[in-house]
């Protein structure tokens, strides 16, 4: 399944790249932006789980730990000074790397383990970096949290470079995602999702790929932590590892469609705001757990494929049908014409 | 010498309660192969319900038990049917393991609302009376829990072995096809299956409230320790989980009196650490996953 690069994919993504560009430059309200912000940060963090639990069918529960520690070294080395306020940006890919680097131990180990069992080992160490961050106090500050310096940033357009760093995040997790359905990497992941067994019996390399996808994915969602660090200024053992950023990231995956490109990115341009919406309505008391937990519950019982893959099933079923129609009638109509050759 | 056999014999008994919740998680897994992430959620609920029971009308935890053990079991048999029955497709696996962690989180949402994110506990008047039997403390409320924990295992052990229920059950878990073929309604024993299992979590939740201060938030803690107790036994084996938990009940408990409390968790991710490099099917896992 080579995917092609169309005209209409090109125009698509074109789009809403730049819808997503131009929203601060006409000037939308402040909790517009803000809310963007945490829409795109979703989307890129739902994408680049995509790439292990969508691609390759190893559905990690622990991926805000990658989260947590990308913020954490984003914090811990600038508490100090950030200078002008962007160089901060370009050290990015360094921890990007390195947390990617760091992932493929732990990666090594946790894939030694499939499907359920997976699922379980990867929460577990989310416990283990949450544990981590609270009690290694000297590191991170413990339950106290860590700072990051204040940039010099133009109150009136404070926000717009975290917003543009997360559109860029967005963007290249897309593009690996859409590299990855292109190249041979992404063949091999979907031989590893759909029988991993035979596809190590015929030569694939699995354990090779997996690592790169599992590599790739936690180093991009260690990048979105650090800008997450830098844009909210002071974290928490808590909210810096929480098992709801985790539980967001394969929801929205889920809702879109896993495996496919857009849909993590559409899962979240729905959750996030409604999100948001039953974080405002219901205000500090926990009833917003519920609604979640409810919209949770109605997404995997009534669309557990996802939105894309549903549509775009149903679109093939409606085309196989029309299809069928056209044979029949043609058909039909050769049956008509038998039995006057019959009869010449 | 003396703070490690005293950490040992705490650990023991502690090391029981954590077999009885990890027995009802393994029961479920065993029979319709669901992580069920819901678990610690569902002995935090047993323990919230207690607490009703003890402070509103006086109930003695030890005796409300009679009276959870009933509405977990209707909840563990609600969920499957409403929430887990549904679900069909290649990946209802990790369909399930996901619905479990939204009841999960409802759960926690529920009990905020209704209990307020304080920190409780249970504290009957006996919670702080203790032994002491050469020289090594061990305390009323724990020793009990540990007698009741087994007893609660024994009878679950029975259940499965000596009744047609359980004969089904472990039908069902072997071979479910056949054993649908053979006339065993597979979807009431799941049903039955999945509230026995939460039936487990009301035993285990009174003593947890007796035993620890607790908040809806505690399930977190309660459920990373049951899944690592979980996979060293190897999922679907009961005997496996109360071997597992046992060992992880006397680790943590040495770790915790030899180095300090803050690092006791830690033994238990250590140790699923090193089942995974060195035998990832656990200590009692089949070959094939999920006997019991």
């Amino acid at each position: 399944m080579k995917r092609m690069i169309t005209r209409a994919g090109l125009i698509r993504a074109g789009v809403f790249f730049a819808l997503l560009i131009i929203v601060p430059i006409l000037g939308g309200p402040v909790w517009l932006l803000n809310l963007l912000i945490f829409t795109v940060m979703y989307a890129a963090l739902s994408s680049s789980w995509n790439l292990l639990g969508g691609l390759a069918g190893y559905p990690s529960l622990g991926h805000v730990a990658f989260f947590g520690i990308g913020a954490y070294a984003f914090a811990l080395t600038f508490s100090g000074s950030v200078g002008d306020g962007y160089s901060p940006f370009l050290v990015l890919p360094v921890i990007g790397i390195a947390v990617g680097l760091l992932s493929l131990p732990i990666g090594w180990v946790s894939m030694r383990t499939r499907a359920d069992v997976f699922a379980i080992v990867t929460i577990t160490f989310l416990f283990i970096t949450q544990t981590l961050a609270f009690n290694l106090t000297k590191i991170t500050g413990g339950a106290q949290g860590a700072s990051v310096a204040a940039p010099p940033f133009d109150p009136a357009t404070y926000d717009w470079p975290f917003y543009y760093a997360m559109i860029v995040l967005l963007a290249i997790a897309m593009g690996i995602s859409f590299y990855f359905s292109r190249s041979k990497i992404g063949l091999s992941l979907s031989t590893v999702r759909a029988d991993e067994d035979k596809a190590h019996g015929v030569g694939v390399r699995v354990t090779a790929v997996k690592l790169i996808a599992f590599a790739v994915s936690a180093g991009m969602v260690a990048m979105v932590g650090g800008v997450w660090a830098y844009y909210i200024g002071f974290i928490y053992p808590q909210f810096a590892v929480d098992p709801l950023i985790t539980i967001g990231m394969v929801l929205m995956a889920f809702l879109g469609g896993r495996g496919t490109l857009w849909g993590p990115v559409l899962g979240s341009f729905i959750l996030v705001p409604a999100q948001q919406f039953f974080a405002q309505s219901f205000g500090a008391s926990q009833l917003y757990l519920l609604a979640y937990a409810a919209v949770f519950l109605v997404i995997m019982l009534f669309l557990p494929r996802g939105i894309l893959p549903s549509i775009s099933d149903r679109l093939r079923r409606r085309r196989a049908a029309a299809l069928g129609a056209a044979r029949d009638a043609e058909a039909h109509t050769a049956d008509a014409v038998t039995p006057e050759e019959v009869k010449a | 010498m003396h703070a490690l056999i005293q950490a040992i014999i705490l650990g023991i008994l502690t090391g029981g309660v954590y077999a009885l919740m990890a027995s009802g998680q393994t029961l479920i897994f065993g029979v319709m192969k669901v992580v069920n992430l819901a678990q610690g959620a569902l002995v935090v609920l047993g323990a919230y319900l207690t607490y009703s029971l003890f402070t509103s009308l006086g109930i003695d935890p030890f005796l409300s038990i009679l009276i959870t053990t009933p509405i977990l079991f209707a909840v563990g048999v609600g969920v499957q049917w409403v929430l887990l029955r549904p679900l069909h497709g290649d990946d209802i696996g990790q369909l399930s393991l996901l619905v479990t962690f939204a009841v999960a989180l409802g759960l926690e949402g529920a009990l905020s609302f209704v209990y307020g994110a304080t920190l409780t506990n249970v504290q009957p008047t006996y919670a702080n009376f203790s032994w002491t039997v050469l020289g090594y403390q061990i305390s009323l409320v724990r020793l009990v829990a540990f007698v009741l924990s087994l007893v609660m295992l024994g009878v679950l052990y029975l259940i499965l072995q000596r009744t047609k229920f359980g004969r089904s059950v472990r039908a069902t878990v072997q071979n479910p096809m056949s054993a649908q073929l053979l006339g065993v309604n597979s979807q009431r024993v799941s049903a039955l299956g999945f509230g026995l299992g939460a039936a487990t979590a009301a035993a285990a939740g009174s003593v947890f409230g007796m035993l620890n201060s607790f908040n809806p938030g505690s399930h977190y803690d309660l459920i990373s320790r049951l899944l690592t107790i979980v996979v060293l036994g190897g999922l679907g084996s009961i005997g496996g989980s109360v071997v597992a938990a046992l060992v992880m009940g006397v680790g943590s408990s040495v770790v915790s009196a030899l180095a300090s409390p803050i690092w006791s968790d830690f033994t238990f991710f250590i140790v699923l650490l090193l089942v995974l490099l060195i035998r990832p099917r656990g200590l009692f896992g089949a070959k094939t996953r999920g006997s019991l």
